[in-house]
């Protein structure tokens, strides 16, 4: 048995050739990006630009608008709704802290304590999203109504009292006030909290639990050591789907709040659809985006977690 | 194999893979005959998986040609050759069950009525009731002779196996390999088996080229390659050999003498893979089992014309059939003797002093200028 | 020692979730029992008594059955769209590798990273810049521009956990390019395939915010019930979402059903 490694004749060792993958493959990942990045260019990228020529532009509705480079506006739109930014940064905060202080524990129980209803609680996380947000944004109305059962409880065990002091309702009413804002924000994009949440939790191999316990951890310190670091990305992704969303909201100030509740999202809405003032809408926008990506882009870094999507 | 001229060889000449600066496999030729069962064995890294992919077509070589017979394939895409992998961990369909799994490649070429082919089929591999399953409900051994029968079906010219054993245990792979080699006696195709397990090369194949840093470090039957290794990577990956630094004192035509420690060894002058220099160096080998062992107190028992090499015992491992002695000695630190458990002596323990001796015809002699270790920490790594 | 102090720390976490899981669930009770109200006045926030009026007769207001019907149109439209050009970028950004990765990379991410009504605006910008007529065709390019991103995430995390070997075994198999995609990869992406198109049809039929900004007169179904908010609740909005709701659960629940009966059939 010879199988010979044939040496190769000695007379010509010439090169062989070398060859190249060809042209028509490697323009295949562009072919398939094409139609996607084109759309997202032309309906995404190319709107910012839009909008950021309009923040620069004055004029009227009836004259036109032209562009004169008038920065002017960004300075009198952000000095103009401070408290408009301020209150949409706070209640979105609150209501991302409230989502993540509610989430934790339902998302942990259907991770690990559900057993065979696991499935069963998942669907009436996600089923709710069926029944149009607006629907269920509007029931809140009758749950918070004056008088009804839950304002007359909270009433009774001295909630109220506290949360008027607070300054967040305002005496027997909880209705039109901040808290009912912050509730329906906390209400609206709570399962955005959940799924990632579940999802990192359900990943975690439950004898690393078991392992903690092994060596000396008490069940609260295997959380603090062990469960909740491993669900950081959850918690990161989560709480961006919460507050992101939640700055720039106006349903939940519109339907549960009042005047004094209004958030930048209503002031935005408002300049774009019924005051007609396109250029300090554009820059309000703008002003959001910014304040938005900037505080996305710190938290994403101290957070230490780059790969969301 | 006599009839190197058949239609239905491999030939790959001069091809090499380079991904961007580095090279994973180096300028290669090496013919496969027809029929034969070939193994392509090194450690993970080693290029043996990239020369594989090249022949099924699914990694374009960087230079070279590959040809079936006479017809050249280098270009042509992995669905128009006649060849078919066995893949590592099988890369069964999930999505469907396993007899469509094996029509696969039938239904692909437009073969009408696949029934009694994959029928046939699945009862070569003794699966015929599980049809109906998904590959998930299979155990792991069942798995791969899916994947077996999913290639063989198609008649190829060449069956490629990556890895094919891998996955499973070692009572299993044993089993395997004794299965594999049936078929393929039974369909006389050739096999090109790429493995990093060197029991198994040698269990099955015909042909084993050892491959080590893209390149082929030897070829040959299984025996000449444990019987005669060329360089120090051989010697080691498969199976152990002592290597013994020593300086040539005479270099005959028929014999070589050498001094090592001031024990004098002798060796066949055909067994050296270098020719040897009076006055230069030479690492000479010998297996552990070709070995014998005596208490120091009987070395006048020893035969003359025998290599002999004096130690102490500092290690012993009784593993039933054998025991493994290390020895300690001036000539090398760490000797491997192996010794049959046929009349155990019970004064050789640990601290003993004793005379290794053996057969000049069983050494060999390789070139000194290489690393006397490669090849022993890759196997530990992907064992 | 089983002191009901020790009970409740016990269950501590069950107890807190299935009070989050009520919060969640209240405002879908709600919406159900009124849609059985039979109000006084134009809104629907207060109970009055039992009726089936509004269950007999969905469609008894005007534009309603008009505006879901519009909705589901707009939600098929926006899902097939947004699945077929994400599902081409996420195989791109898996199986490729091509200049410009980590551009596009941030290009499928922003559009996430951005509150809705930033997007809304700006688009707005551009549709009244160019004189372009709001209505079905402008909420419809809306739509596929913001799910178009979730679809991405979503198979693109498919694709990540599949064999690429499955494809090659299926290219050895005499299986050409299109045979290949048509028969393997199609098949074992699937999944995530529809996911991101179940999404996509969620987002897009209960959207609001960048309808709001670019339907022109045109009216959804979300954009039906914002007016209402304004002038009036009829009942059948709550029969519309309790049903919807409904619907939801069921074929959940069915595919569920369907899943394990598949999984029961293996042993592990």
């Amino acid at each position: 048995m010879t199988a010979v490694a044939a040496p190769p004749e000695a007379a010509a060792p010439t090169e062989p050739p070398v060859h190249k993958p060809s042209v028509r493959k490697r323009l295949v990942p562009y072919w398939l990006l094409l139609p996607g990045i084109l759309w997202l260019l032309v309906f995404f990228v190319l709107p910012m630009v839009y909008q950021a020529s309009t923040s620069v532009q004055t004029g009227s509705l009836e004259e036109g608008f032209k562009v004169t480079w008038h920065f002017q506006t960004y300075w009198d739109a952000l000095t103009e709704y401070v408290p408009q930014f301020l209150r949409s940064l706070l209640y979105a905060g609150t209501a991302t802290v409230l989502c993540l202080l509610l989430g934790y524990p339902l998302a942990y129980l259907i991770a690990f304590k559900a057993g065979r209803w696991r499935n069963l609680l998942l669907v009436l996380v996600i089923a709710p999203f069926f029944t149009s947000f607006l629907i269920r944004t509007l029931a809140w109305k009758t749950i918070l109504a004056d008088g009804g059962p839950v304002v007359a409880v909270l009433g009774k065990v001295g909630f109220l009292d506290v949360t008027s002091w607070l300054g967040v309702t305002e005496g027997d009413r909880v209705l039109a006030t901040p808290l009912a804002v912050v509730c329906g924000l906390t209400y609206n994009f709570l399962p955005f909290m959940i799924l990632p949440l579940y999802t990192s939790l359900e990943r975690i191999d439950t004898r690393l639990h078991e392992a903690a316990g092994d060596l000396y951890a008490r069940p609260a310190t295997v959380f603090r050591k062990v469960t909740f670091p491993l669900s950081m990305p959850g918690v990161v992704s989560g709480t961006l789907l919460t507050f992101i969303p939640a700055s720039g909201d106006y349903v939940n100030a519109e339907l549960l709040g009042s005047a004094d509740t209004r958030m930048i999202g209503n002031v935005i809405q408002s300049q774009y659809l019924r005051i007609l003032d396109y250029p300090t809408a554009a820059a309000l926008s703008f002003i959001l985006m910014a304040i938005v990506l900037i505080m996305v882009t710190i938290y994403i870094r101290r957070a230490g977690t780059e790969d969301l999507v | 194999m006599t009839d190197n001229t058949a239609g239905g060889d491999v030939r790959l000449a001069g091809i090499s893979k380079h991904y961007g600066s580095f090279t994973a496999v180096h300028p290669l030729d090496l013919t496969i005959p027809q029929g034969s069962f070939f193994a392509l064995l090194g450690a993970s890294g080693c290029g043996k998986t990239t020369t594989l992919r090249m022949i099924a077509g699914l990694e374009e070589p960087s230079t070279g040609t590959v040809s079936l017979g006479d017809r050249e394939v280098t270009h042509l895409p992995p669905y128009k050759r006649p060849v078919n992998t066995v893949f590592q961990s099988y890369a069964l369909f999930p999505h469907l069950n396993i007899y469509e799994n094996v029509a696969f490649g039938l239904r692909r070429r437009g073969v009408k009525s696949v029934k009694k082919q994959v029928d046939d089929m699945l009862e070569l591999v003794q699966l015929g009731q599980f049809a109906e399953r998904k590959p998930h409900q299979l155990s792991g051994g069942q798995q791969q002779r899916v994947a077996v029968a999913r290639a063989l079906i198609n008649h190829p010219q060449v069956l490629l196996l990556d890895e094919p054993l891998g996955a499973l245990d070692l009572k299993l792979r044993r089993q395997m390999q004794l299965e594999l080699k049936r078929i393929q006696t039974e369909v006389g195709i050739t096999f090109v088996h790429v493995t990093h397990d060197q029991e198994e090369a040698m269990t099955m194949a015909d042909t084993v080229a050892v491959m080590n840093g893209g390149r082929v470090e030897q070829l040959g039957a299984p025996a000449e390659l444990y019987e005669n290794p060329k360089t120090t990577f051989v010697a080691n990956f498969l199976g152990t050999s002592n290597l013994i630094e020593a300086e040539v004192l005479e270099s005959g035509s028929d014999d070589v003498v050498v001094s090592s420690a001031g024990a004098k060894l002798r060796l066949p002058a055909g067994r050296c893979s270098t020719t040897p220099q009076a006055g230069g160096k030479l690492l000479v080998g010998v297996r552990p089992e070709k070995i014998s062992l005596v208490h120091a107190d009987e070395e006048d028992t020893i035969a003359a014309g025998r290599n002999k090499i004096t130690g102490t015992i500092a290690d012993s491992s009784f593993i039933g059939v054998s025991t493994q002695f290390v020895i300690d000695s001036p000539v090398c630190p760490e000797l491997e003797v192996y010794v049959q458990n046929i009349e155990r002596d019970a004064r050789l323990t640990p601290g003993a002093r004793v005379v290794l001796h053996w057969n000049p015809d069983h050494t060999f002699g390789l070139d000194a200028a290489q690393a006397i270790d490669a090849g022993i920490e890759t196997v530990e790594e992907s064992a | 020692m089983r002191t009901p102090i020790t009970w409740l720390r016990r269950n501590l976490v069950v107890i807190a979730g299935l009070g989050t899981l009520a919060y969640l669930i209240l405002p879908n009770v709600v919406v159900t029992v009124f849609s059985f109200n039979n109000p006084t006045g134009r809104f629907n926030y207060a109970w009055q008594e039992f009726s089936l009026d509004a269950w007999k007769d969905p469609c008894g207001v005007a534009d309603l059955c008009g505006s879901l019907s519009l909705s589901l149109q707009i939600a098929v439209w926006a899902t097939i769209g947004a699945t077929v050009l994400g599902t081409a970028i996420a195989f791109a950004m898996v199986r490729y590798r091509f200049r410009g990765r980590g551009t596009v990379n941030s290009l499928i991410f922003l559009p996430m990273a951005m509150p809705e009504i930033v997007m809304a605006a700006s688009l707005l910008a551009l549709f009244l810049n160019m004189g372009i007529q709001l209505g079905f065709w402008t909420i419809l390019i809306a739509h596929i521009m913001f799910c178009l991103s979730f679809v991405v995430a979503a198979v693109k995390a498919r694709v990540l956990s599949m064999d690429p070997r499955l494809e090659e075994a299926a290219r050895d198999l005499y299986a050409g390019p299109a045979q290949t995609f048509l028969r393997v990869t199609l098949p074992i992406a699937a999944p995530g395939i529809a996911a991101g198109a179940l999404l996509s049809f969620a987002l897009s039929f209960d959207d609001f915010i960048i309808t709001n900004f670019n339907s022109g007169n045109t009216v959804t179904f979300p954009m039906f019930v914002w007016g209402s908010a304004q002038r009036g609740t009829p009942v059948q909005i709550n029969v519309i979402g309790t049903a919807m709701f409904v619907i939801a659960v069921l074929v959940v629940l069915a595919g569920q059903t369907i899943g394990n009966r598949r999984k029961k059939a293996q042993p592990k």
